[in-house]
């Protein structure tokens, strides 16, 4: 409590005493009702502390308000609305075929915004964000597929995955392991034609090879592996086998990488989604993926 | 000046204002002004404006549900909220500007505090009688007249109140069919829930906060200082010439007979003659009544005057008072304004109603085909702000050999240029594909510019980047 009140002389207003550089400032008195408003604001913050969740409880959890108010509570309500506004057309794109879907816009705008979301909740953790994949993860918006890219085949594949427990997975043996005899009985090559091999499959890439390896490698190639890749090494869908000439690998295109590949094999799996995932969803992932740039 | 004693409190009950009625120049200003005003605020939703078939016909809505504002022939879509930003800062610059030259006119003229505080204080004395009648009904005693008078008056206040919520809400819909919409009772609850806000702050600050939302809520009356300078013209009482007061008798004294005339009529209860201060409002309602008992006196009129520091100096020397008008701040001021106007302007000149936008996709930046490809996504976004549908043929310009294809759309021709359509009055996004052979790819970030052209010859370019993988790190 200031015992000297100093009053200014031009106003006869006090002054708060504070003073900057010869500048004072006047103590106004406020007006009541703004310290009424102040205590209405108290009251009703008491009331709202009532009335809704506010405290937290030693003991765990919180007080729940006389209203049991939750914002989870209003956000399955507004979920729910969304589900019901989604309705109609989800049951549309249920009901469509997928070359349906792909020429009406209506549906395939829909279709194309259904899947970006469901892709980001399900499919982001292996394939990434953009679909651009991972070593070991296929890369989605690129036009080399290992079953297909036609969009019944990226249906298929996401309804039923790939070498898994569903019957309807694709079942294709893995690759096999070339260069481990507990593994692959009868066919097994050597180190050395491991390395011709890769050698080989590098020249197809226009790589800079070994000419006299790359030669042999042909004719390991030939024996063993035209079965699955194909004569042309151009990959077979059906077998799950990847092309060996598009310069565009899963595991990678370094000659390391391709010794490795053949010594143990490969073989990846994808969950059956339709196990997962609703009718509608799996087709509006299918025509999203199909839509990223590598679909045929 | 230190004196020993106890502080005043920190809070006072408001004294309240009793402004008298008055006559002359500026108070049939005022009139005009709040006539004009209330003409625009109430009617200007009901002014229609042709824009053809199934579009508003409203000369001024803003469409908040469809996104749109609509000012007569313009049509804002919410991407161009600069154009708000350009006004806002238009009407910033003529605020400081008018301030430099005239003071707080706008707080005594054209805010909507200072009109609709003077309607609800018109009503008041058309009902409650002057300035005397009011005092003195304030301090009877609780009767049937003085029920009466209060209940006409806050009836009155709470028409005003919603007539005003209602024409509020007139400039956010189609106002004639709001108009029926709300005597049948039919409207949304959107509308009626801000009808009873405006409905409530309407009848709260012109009824009952008044001046104090100037002298307490407003920032403007701590801000205008910054503005005025010795040579703005400002409600002065000329104290040379008016001090030292005395009765209308006397001789050897000045001219103000303190009646008092000016402190009665005054909205925000000052006393003018303390100088240029805070509450001011520049409404020069003073100036009338000041001048009607200086008619009456026979003395000279402009007691209290618009007048500059600078001039009432002059004046109070013997000298002419001059008036600078044109001086470094008004200089700035205007041109500034000229300025931030002529880049509106050009801006709503340049508008045109076709636009496009491109995305580079982010994730992946470039796609490695077979066969020794590169691909870029983008997606590109064409905004049609005219009534009927357009199409357009994409073609990629700078890298030559760079095919387009719409991603997703496989059974399109080879070689042909996509085609895209764009619906009316919305924006149409569509996701395109670069296709280039790696060969090509000289640099990590290459130059690439979209053309759309349109069926009738437009064209639209925008330049993007074709990313490759060349003199990237592995």
């Amino acid at each position: 409590m200031p015992t000297k009140i100093e009053k200014d002389s031009l106003t006869g207003t006090e002054t708060t005493g504070h003073e900057w550089d010869g500048i004072k400032e006047l103590n106004t008195p406020l007006p009541k009702w703004w310290l009424y408003v102040f205590y209405a604001c108290i009251i009703f913050a008491i009331g709202y502390c009532i009335a809704y969740p506010s405290f937290p409880l030693p003991w765990g959890g919180h007080t729940t308000g006389l209203l049991n108010y939750t914002n989870r509570k209003g956000l399955e309500i507004d979920l729910k609305r969304a589900e019901i506004a989604k309705g109609p057309m989800t049951k549309r794109i249920d009901e469509a075929s997928l070359d349906t879907i792909r020429h009406d816009p209506a549906l395939l705008e829909f279709a194309v915004a259904g899947g970006r979301s469901a892709f980001a909740q399900n499919c982001v953790p292996c394939h990434g964000a953009g679909g651009q994949g991972a070593p070991g993860y296929p890369n989605l918006v690129d036009d080399v597929w290992l079953w297909g890219g036609s969009l019944d085949d990226i249906y298929q594949t996401i309804r039923f995955g790939v070498r898994n427990a569903n019957p309807d997975s694709r079942q294709v043996d893995s690759m096999p392991a070339w260069g481990d005899a507990a593994k692959n009985p009868p066919q097994v090559l050597t180190a050395s034609q491991i390395d011709d091999a890769a050698n080989f499959v590098l020249s197809m890439n226009g790589k800079s090879v070994d000419k006299a390896a790359a030669d042999r490698g042909s004719a390991i190639f030939a024996d063993n592996c035209v079965a699955c890749h194909g004569e042309t090494a151009s990959g077979n869908p059906d077998m799950g086998a990847p092309p060996l000439n598009a310069g565009v690998w899963l595991y990678g295109g370094d000659k390391a990488t391709l010794v490795q590949t053949i010594t143990h094999g490969r073989g990846g799996q994808m969950p059956a989604w339709s196990e997962r995932l609703d009718g509608a969803t799996v087709k509006m992932l299918a025509v999203y993926v199909h839509q990223l740039g590598g679909g045929k | 000046m230190n004196q020993v004693g106890v502080p005043a409190p920190l809070y006072k009950a408001r004294e309240k204002v009793y402004p008298k009625a008055v006559v002359g120049r500026f108070r049939r200003l005022k009139w005009a002004v709040m006539g004009v005003c209330f003409a625009f605020f109430y009617l200007m939703p009901f002014v229609r404006w042709d824009r053809g078939p199934n579009t508003p016909d409203q000369a001024i809505l803003i469409d908040l549900a469809g996104r749109r504002v609509y000012l007569f022939g313009l049509e804002f879509w919410p991407q161009e909220v600069y154009f708000v930003t350009g006004v806002m800062i238009l009407a910033a610059i003529l605020l400081f500007m008018v301030s430099a030259l005239f003071g707080r006119v706008w707080c005594g003229y054209a805010c909507p505090q200072t009109v609709w505080t003077d309607l609800f204080v018109m009503v008041e004395r058309w009902i409650e009688g002057d300035r005397m009648a009011r005092i003195r009904l304030d301090q009877a005693g609780w009767s049937a007249v003085k029920m009466f008078k209060k209940l006409a008056k806050h009836g009155v206040w709470l028409g005003i109140s919603v007539a005003s919520g209602c024409a509020f809400v007139g400039w956010y819909s189609d106002a004639p069919s709001l108009t029926l919409r709300l005597l049948h009772f039919q409207a949304s609850s959107i509308d009626y829930g801000f009808i009873a806000l405006l409905t409530t702050t309407t009848y709260l600050l012109g009824g009952w906060a008044r001046e104090q939302v100037c002298t307490y809520m407003c920032p403007w009356p701590r801000i205008q200082a910054a503005m005025e300078d010795e040579h703005s013209r400002v409600v002065t009482y000329q104290a040379w010439r008016g001090e030292p007061r005395g009765k209308a008798t006397e001789t050897g004294i000045g001219d103000c007979v303190d009646c008092h005339a000016c402190v009665q009529v005054c909205p925000t209860g000052i006393d003018i003659r303390d100088g240029h201060q805070l509450e001011c409002i520049d409404c020069s309602l003073c100036v009338d009544a000041c001048d009607a008992i200086m008619a009456r006196l026979g003395r000279p009129t402009g007691l209290i005057a618009w007048d500059s520091f600078t001039g009432q100096k002059q004046r109070a020397a013997g000298q002419p008072a001059e008036w600078r008008p044109v001086r470094p701040r008004t200089i700035i001021y205007a041109c500034v304004l000229l300025g931030v106007s002529a880049v509106m302007l050009i801006g709503i000149l340049m508008r045109t109603p076709l636009s496009m936008d491109v995305l580079h996709d982010r994730n992946p930046l470039f796609v490695t085909g077979s066969g020794g490809t590169l691909r870029n996504g983008y997606t590109i976004k064409i905004s049609n702000k005219t009534r009927r549908p357009h199409e357009f043929a994409l073609y990629a310009e700078g890298i030559g050999g760079a095919r387009l294809a719409i991603a997703g759309e496989t059974d399109q021709l080879a070689g042909r240029a996509p085609k895209l359509v764009v619906r009316p009055d919305g924006q149409t996004s569509y996701h395109i594909t670069a296709t280039i052979p790696a060969a090509l790819a000289t640099s990590p970030s290459m130059p690439i510019t979209f053309a759309l052209i349109g069926r009738d010859g437009d064209t639209i370019r925008l330049d993007d980047h074709f990313f490759t993988p060349a003199g990237r790190a592995k």
